[in-house]
């Protein structure tokens, strides 16, 4: 098809339709009421490890208004269990890496066993919210307590007690990946990096939980389900396994979301059973988690473990890094490799390391379940990777920027193979980009040069001011695939429906700025529908910065059919050959003739089947073409983050001053809304370094399961971001975009845990580990005066 | 209150009473709404200090200027509440007889020895500070009593104030904090030093002996730093996710310095003008 004139793509519209989200006007799960509809609540353990014995509903079943209890063995023979994992892995990876999978099978409630505090063990329907809520507290159950497992470490010793009943041990999966030869070079090189590094488990907290409708249709018997989900079209298939139903019959829409983030990618228990519950009563059922259940039952994420050995030369060239590290993944693994194996493929990131070795392991423990979250694997992988370059740079007395100029990929080395598989089975191949470049655009953006200069006289008059920088890059626009069809009505207006959800992201806008220039229309001529699986048969959903590269492919793949066809259409009608004819404000004319022309709509009325056509012979009715992109592989994003933080040493808090990101995610399409995820992400990794925390008592007992005591970042904890964009097009797809939902939140732990190590260097301190509460700082603190105190003897 | 007692719980601003109803950490049978009750919104100067009444908004005081004016170190420590959406519902009663070992105005009612009116079954009875607050949450109000009005001393012209806290986040409860008042004679030296800590204890706490310390003493930093030391044995604090208890303990005698040298400089430059 022949290239439009970019009019919309590259500007900064306005996002559309999103007033509702400001006004409160919105449509959220909790949003969808229908008449005589019945609200469940969840019995959910309070214990981390313990048999499930008797479970007295007598009490329960007496309050008024409650329509009835399921336990584990009422559903038992009517709900077959969750699979393994959600992740398809491509055969070119499995053969690669050979990765050894073990995982549970989780049932929608516990049967026999409770594994974590918040594993859902029963469940109850009631005329309201308040009285479901009331029999939850009025069920009386019997639990046998069972020694608890919360240290990934002691999970993996001889003899810890086993999460999973008939397993061999607590491993669900481990594999290890290989380039170079590091046992050679680390043993070749006497300046090493020894170190172990902690990424702590934090979630996503979106501002919407998740939420369950289900319908049932009683004449046709179709299932309708609303979820706040990522994923509708897999929450479909997963429902109509699950409750041995026809995927014909089930249609599930994931209206407004609030926030999705990772945790929304796979399908959760109540995902199946308010579906189930809805069959059983022939009445709507709705469940609304609440926060107090989010905390314990949505995934968490993160939480790795790393013990490096790093050799580097006297130049501050890396020469070898070997990596083996731990996911401590909660109970369950819904989402098998997807975070490990991120992890071990971004620890390179923008660096040559000619030698690599990275083998990762995952455990079962008493938690809440371990899944992606913006980032997936990323975060952990740069914040030991960008830690190593300081404490490369620290040894050695150079500046951590020269260190990481001295490491670059250069521009002129792209595509740049790296040596390894991706998650998709093919080589990593970082295929654009100008690292050097990023890096100096943060750097000028934050003044780094000045700060460095005025950095002792800053630390004389007693003001420990540090800088830190992380970089990174980022496979994104993953496939397997997204659909999108392009449809034009009978209006004339273009009708874009795929298979992407969006919970915030501005599709809606981005999807129609692509076909505006496709079409040679404005944006507002463009349609966007999203989040219904009865609208297009195969989605996968929005996850891993993917939906503009892959959804954005498909529009183009889709458009450039139906081009085709509009083309042959018109040239029927105005007695031409497609090759004169051209397309511009909703119509198609002759070239040079614009009074010989016909509109979008004619063409549309003009493409029917049936008496009213005005088809050329052989050409099929409608006025419509689908098409799915499947990406080869990934395209790589990268940025630069540069934090400026103040220490008070004396009470250990840390005052960001200043951040920087410079970020390259290819072409464009939206400035504006590329900011809003910049920033949006940012927030989200600085509330990672300095505030969240999900941590557990040694009997896993959650310690943060509110708001009250899980920090999340505010407004005053947020800078004002500056961001510059470079903008590298990625050859391997037709509009050169690369994904940048989850980049923000990718480096800030990283960097700011360089700027607190730069600030506190008079002290050396180790910051081997996250979040930085004040806590933590005076502890780095003390270790010094202690090891000052040691010398001094 | 009188009939259902221990069943009933009073509604004021609905600022912590709310949250817990909504985890159902407290199910009293019956909300009694103080806020259609006239008669417990004032601020009124009188010669025993300034009254006010127990429904009367934080905000209201905040920004009051009588309040300002004979009692700063008061607008100062509501300054430090949450946000101001909490300040404009949440009350001052609310937030005494809530009595959280981190909140604000207890360690202030603390510091000025606020007197607090009680009122029960047709009496009325006045408690003084130290004999309000007894532990974690909890005060000497019986479960038919509420309190009506908190009288708070004003403070002398040329009195220094300052309050000091550590938060994790802006406007989040104190990990701790420290209220502080000082006054200075013509020679200078210090009368009248009040310490009052929160977030350090089930409730908060005077530090006697850290006034102790400091009186009849010219003031200077090492008489501050040497008083604020003897908090080292004075306090042995809660522990919990956002602050261990080393740190809180740290923590309070950091802001005991910065807050006493900051009273004795605002001494100064009161005393100046
Ligand atoms: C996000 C957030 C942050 C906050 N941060 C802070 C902070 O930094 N510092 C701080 O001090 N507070 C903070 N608060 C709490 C706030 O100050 C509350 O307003 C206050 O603790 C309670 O006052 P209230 O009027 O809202 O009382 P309510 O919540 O209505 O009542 C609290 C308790 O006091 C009882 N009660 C209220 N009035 C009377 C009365 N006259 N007689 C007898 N009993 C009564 C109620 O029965 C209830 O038990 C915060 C609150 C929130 C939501």
């Amino acid at each position: 098809m022949a290239e439009t004139s970019s009019r919309f793509i590259g500007r900064s519209i306005k996002p559309y339709k999103s007033k509702r989200f400001v006004t409160g006007d919105g449509t959220y799960v909790s949003d969808v009421c229908l008449p005589n509809m019945l609200h469940a609540a969840l019995l959910r353990s309070m214990h981390a490890h313990a048999r499930i014995g008797a479970i007295d509903v007598k009490e329960a079943l007496a309050i008024d208004g409650v329509v009835g209890v399921w336990t584990g063995r009422d559903i038992e023979e009517r709900i077959s269990p969750f699979p393994e994992s959600f992740e398809i892995h491509p055969l070119p990876w499995l053969e690669g890496v050979k990765p050894v999978l073990q995982g549970p099978r989780p049932t929608a409630l516990a049967k026999g066993k409770v594994h974590y505090v918040g594993e859902a063990v029963a469940i109850v329907v009631a005329a309201d919210r308040h009285r479901a809520e009331d029999a939850v507290d009025a069920i009386g159950i019997e639990y046998e307590p069972l020694p608890v497992v919360v240290d990934p470490e002691e999970s993996l010793q001889p003899g810890a007690t086993l999460v999973h009943d008939g397993s061999n041990n607590n491993v669900v999966f481990s594999f290890s990946i290989e380039k170079g030869n590091v046992n050679r070079a680390l043993g070749a090189q006497p300046t090493m990096l020894r170190e172990r590094f902690r990424h702590h488990r934090y979630c996503a907290a979106p501002l919407e939980g998740r939420g369950v409708v289900a319908w049932v249709e009683p004449k046709t018997h179709m299932l309708t389900v609303w979820s706040s989900t990522q994923m509708p079209h897999l929450v479909r298939r997963q429902i109509a396994a699950q409750l041995d139903l026809a995927e014909e019959n089930v249609r599930v829409i994931a209206p407004d979301i609030g926030g999705g983030f990772g945790p929304k990618v796979f399908v959760y228990p109540e995902e199946i059973l308010i579906p189930f519950l809805a069959l059983q009563l022939g009445r709507p059922v709705k469940w609304i988690e609440d926060r107090s259940e989010h905390f314990i039952s949505t995934a968490h994420g993160r939480d790795q473990l790393h013990d490096i050995e790093c050799a580097f030369d006297q130049e501050g060239r890396i020469l070898a890094l070997r990596d083996r590290f731990l996911l401590d993944n909660g109970a369950y693994n819904p989402m098998g490799l997807t975070d490990a194996y991120n992890t071990a493929a971004h620890l390179q990131g923008p660096y040559k390391i000619p030698n690599l070795s990275v083998s990762g392991t995952c455990v079962s423990t008493n938690k809440v379940p371990n899944a992606p979250y913006r980032g997936a694997g990323r975060p952990e992988a740069v914040f030991v990777m960008e830690r190593c370059i300081d404490m490369i740079a620290t040894r050695l007395h150079l500046d951590p920027a020269e260190v990481r100029r001295r490491n670059f990929i250069q521009p002129q080395e792209m595509p740049y193979q790296a040596g390894i598989l991706y998650r998709d089975g093919q080589p990593v191949c970082y295929d654009s980009g100008d690292y050097p470049e990023t890096m100096n655009r943060a750097l000028q953006g934050a003044g780094y040069t000045e700060l460095r200069a005025r950095q002792p006289e800053l630390r004389r008059s007693g003001r420990y001011v540090g800088v830190g920088i992380a970089c990174y890059v980022e496979g994104t626009g993953v496939g397997s695939f997204e659909g999108a069809k392009v449809r034009i009505d009978a209006s004339g207006r273009v009708i874009i429906t795929t298979g992407a959800s969006s919970h915030g992201q501005g599709h809606e806008t981005v999807f129609a700025q692509i076909a505006a220039d496709l079409w040679g229309l404005t944006p507002e001529q463009v349609s966007v529908v999203e989040g219904d699986t009865a609208s297009i048969p195969f989605g996968c959903g929005t996850f891993a910065s993917r939906s503009t590269v892959t959804v954005g492919s498909a529009i183009h793949g889709a458009s450039a059919q139906l081009k085709d066809k509009l083309l042959q259409v018109a040239a029927h009608m105005l007695e031409a050959n497609p090759d004169d004819l051209e397309l511009a404000g909703g119509r198609v004319s002759v070239r040079g003739l614009p009074q010989r022309a016909v509109s979008f709509s004619e063409l549309a009325r003009a493409a029917v089947p049936g008496w009213a056509s005005k088809l050329p012979a052989g050409l099929a009715p409608g006025l419509e073409a689908t098409f799915y992109f499947e990406p080869r592989t990934v395209t790589w994003a990268n940025a630069v983050h540069v934090a400026v933080i103040e220490v008070d040493i004396e009470i250990g808090t840390i005052k960001l001053l200043d951040y920087v990101v410079a970020h390259d995610a290819g072409k464009l399409i939206n400035p504006l809304l590329a900011d809003g995820q910049v920033h949006g992400g940012v927030a989200q990794g600085i509330g990672a370094a300095l505030y969240e925390e999900l941590a557990y008592d040694e009997n896993g007992q959650l310690l943060s399961g509110s708001f009250v005591n899980y920090l999340l970042p505010g407004s005053m904890e947020v800078p004002k971001i500056k961001i510059f964009h470079l903008e590298s097009p990625s050859p391997l797809n037709p509009l050169g975009v690369k994904g940048l939902g989850e980049g923000g939140a990718i480096a800030p732990p990283a960097a700011i845990a360089n700027a607190l190590a730069d600030a506190l260097s008079p002290f050396a301190p180790r910051v081997n580990a996250i979040p930085l509460t004040p806590d933590l700082v005076l502890e780095l603190l003390a270790q010094k005066e202690v090891r000052s105190e040691a010398s001094a003897v | 209150m009188r009939r259902h007692g221990l069943d009933a719980k009073i509604l004021a601003g609905g600022q912590s009473l709310v949250p817990l109803l909504n985890l159902r950490l407290t199910k009293p049978k019956i909300l009694v709404d103080l806020n259609g009750v006239s008669g417990l919104d004032h601020i009124r100067e009188t010669s025993a200090g300034l009254r006010i009444g127990a429904m009367t908004r934080q905000s209201g005081v905040e920004r009051s200027a009588i309040v300002r004016e004979k009692c700063p170190v008061l607008a100062e420590a509501i300054r430090h509440i949450g946000h101001l959406a909490i300040r404009h519902r949440g009350t001052i009663g609310g937030s005494l007889v809530h009595a959280d070992p981190a909140a604000e105005l207890p360690a202030v009612a603390l510091a000025l020895d606020a007197k607090f009116e009680v009122l029960g079954d047709g009496m009325a009875r006045a408690v003084c500070a130290d004999e309000f607050f007894i532990d974690y949450l909890t005060t000497s109000l019986r479960p038919d009593e509420i309190l009506g009005e908190i009288i708070f001393p004003v403070l002398q012209p040329s009195s220094g104030y300052a309050v000091e806290e550590v938060a994790r986040r802006h406007g989040d409860f104190a990990v701790a904090g420290v209220v502080a008042v000082v006054d200075l004679d013509g020679e200078g030296k210090i009368i009248g030093p009040r310490v009052a800590l929160f977030g350090v204890a089930p409730t908060a706490v005077r530090a006697r002996a850290v006034e102790q310390a400091m009186i009849g003493q010219q003031p200077g930093n090492e008489l501050i730093r040497d008083a604020a030391a003897l908090l080292r044995d004075m306090l042995d604090p809660p522990g919990d996710i956002r602050a261990s208890s080393a740190y809180r303990k740290r923590a309070a005698a950091v802001l005991t310095v910065r807050a006493l040298t900051k009273a004795v400089q605002l001494c100064h430059t009161r005393r100046l003008s």
